[in-house]
């Protein structure tokens, strides 16, 4: 069977069923918090989902979350963007680097609630009709990856990097991209994607 | 994590209210009203259920009053929300005082520090892994009175200076020894308005209580640091695990004024072996009036760590933090300023 087969039975999308039935326990549909002035008092009741908008790759999303969901969360499991990994989930690998207003952040430790009205950047929003990300090419040209499970991260951070112009020199490009860990160790050559797209970012 | 309300501040009152409608007895680490910066020490202690806040109050819009970095002619103000990359890349803060700059370009990695601001910086909590792990009970920061996991456990990473037989846990920042150093004045705004102390009051050594961090109350929020003077000798010099993105085994922030080849004025501050930001004011008095040579250098080192007690793994953070304040002392004497 094809990898592209449409043969599968509807309804039996594994991530589809998964957030489905998480969400019929987690968003009780009955107990919606009416929206409120989104420039003060966003939740005061801790037990209720509160309405949120998030503009993801220049798209406004709405959305009905518990405050604790993460950027992370939100975006993997109410819109459907996994690109972003979730690997530590505590602020330490980098697997979930967004651009948040062009900043490269990690999306686990950012509260949604506390991103609207920014613009968030994902790997899915790099590039442009068919057309890959220079970063993106970049990567692929040098191999800049094993599992892969990094790269989203590696490369979102890395588009960063040379935008904030800390691309330069290798060392700089080491430096400025400790903040995202390679378990395969694929360093080098991701050091050589970097250095590789740098010029033509920064072109634009 | 547990369940949480959650208000965007719309005004520093507004803020302050919120945090401290809770019993001002209640040490500001348990205090049920937590403000969110940047996030980076909050929300992933909450995800660890180390800190457990009922409510949440988002301080991020105070940002357009309380972030700007503002170098006088003879002095420096920072606010406390301005993000720790912003100020590491300021032109100013690099030239005047390099020792601010590097404390916060050597911490962290590019993506905490665009997240991360200079009041939750010295704010952070400790990375101990006893605190940080709650199936440890042992745990006198907290849980108070239950004792301490780390003394005869793990303590390659913890304190030798400012310990107590309660708590030995290290104060992991980098930019308060910054701070530190270099005589810097918090502003805080509370209940009462707004006040300053000098920093190196902040923060309290654990003594018989390590659960009271800071001399701060609920409902204070810190919305300011100022230094007065330039210090564009001055160097941070941070020895850790790994060359980057990685906590100080030992770190020195050294400010100088030289004149003539005689030290006029001296700091020096430790980081990485002290359980609070750290200042060696007895090793900064052996500086002053004499000329740098490298047996001065190792009297300094020697009297920073006199008072130093390791513990079964992290004795040998006082050689090693002998050798950063010998070498950090000899980069700000040689720097070309």
């Amino acid at each position: 069977m094809s990898d592209k087969s449409s043969s599968r039975p509807s309804g039996f999308d594994r991530r589809a069923f998964m957030a489905g039935a998480a969400g019929s326990v987690l968003v009780p549909m009955t107990a919606r918090a009416a929206a409120q002035d989104a420039s003060e008092t966003v939740a005061q009741n801790p037990s209720l989902p509160v309405e949120v908008t998030l503009r993801v790759n220049g798209k406004d999303k709405r959305l009905s979350i518990d405050a604790r969901t993460t950027v992370l969360d939100a975006l993997r499991e109410h819109l459907k963007l996994t690109g972003s990994k979730k690997g530590c989930d505590h602020g330490q690998c980098g697997a979930c680097t967004v651009l948040i207003d062009d900043r490269r952040v990690v999306s686990c430790l950012t509260l949604a609630l506390a991103a609207e009205g920014q613009e968030i950047t994902t790997i899915e929003g790099l590039a442009t009709d068919d057309r890959l990300h220079p970063m993106q090419q970049a990567f692929i040209d040098n191999d800049a990856f094993q599992c892969g499970y990094c790269t989203p991260g590696q490369i979102m951070s890395a588009v960063a990097c040379v935008r904030e112009g800390h691309a330069g020199n290798e060392p700089d490009i080491r430096e400025y991209m400790s903040g995202n860990i390679c378990r395969c160790a694929a360093y080098p050559n991701i050091v050589a994607a970097v250095k590789q797209a740098a010029p033509e970012i920064m072109k634009g | 994590m547990r369940p949480f309300s959650y208000q965007r501040a719309s005004d520093p009152d507004m803020a302050v209210q919120a945090l401290g409608a809770a019993a001002t007895n209640t040490p500001l680490t348990k205090a049920t009203a937590q403000p969110l910066a940047g996030g980076t020490t909050l929300i992933d202690l909450m995800k660890l259920d180390v800190m457990r806040p009922t409510a949440i109050v988002d301080i991020n819009p105070l940002a357009h009053a309380w972030s700007a970095i503002e170098p006088g002619s003879d002095a420096l103000r920072l606010g406390a929300l301005a993000k720790m990359s912003d100020v590491a890349a300021h032109a100013e803060v690099q030239r005047s005082y390099p020792v601010i700059a590097d404390s916060l370009k050597l911490a962290a990695s590019a993506q905490l520090r665009n997240m991360a601001t200079l009041g939750g910086n010295v704010m952070q909590r400790t990375r101990c892994n006893y605190f940080r792990d709650v199936s440890y009970e042992n745990c006198n920061k907290r849980n108070p009175g239950s004792g301490c996991a780390a003394m005869d456990g793990v303590n390659r990473m913890h304190a030798v200076l400012g310990t107590s037989d309660q708590c030995i846990a290290t104060y992991p920042g980098d930019f308060a020894q910054a701070l530190i150093a270099l005589d810097a004045t918090v502003e805080i705004t509370g209940k009462a308005g707004t006040r300053s102390m000098p920093f190196a009051q902040l923060h309290k050594a654990p003594g018989s209580t390590p659960d009271i961090e800071t001399a701060l109350q609920p409902g204070d929020l810190i919305s300011a640091f100022s230094i007065s003077g330039r210090w564009p000798r001055s160097v941070y010099l941070k020895a850790r695990d790994r060359q980057s993105y990685e906590f100080a085994l030992s770190s020195a922030a050294i400010a100088l004024d030289v004149q003539d080849g005689t030290i006029r004025d001296a700091r020096v501050a430790l980081g990485g072996v002290a359980t609070v930001p750290w200042r060696a004011r007895e090793a900064e008095a052996l500086l002053k009036g004499h000329r740098f040579d490298e047996a001065l250098a190792q009297r300094v080192a020697d009297a920073a760590f006199a008072d130093a007690r390791g513990r079964r793994h992290n004795s040998f953070k006082i050689a090693l933090g002998k050798r950063v304040v010998a070498r950090a002392l000899q980069q700000a004497v040689t720097m070309e300023i």
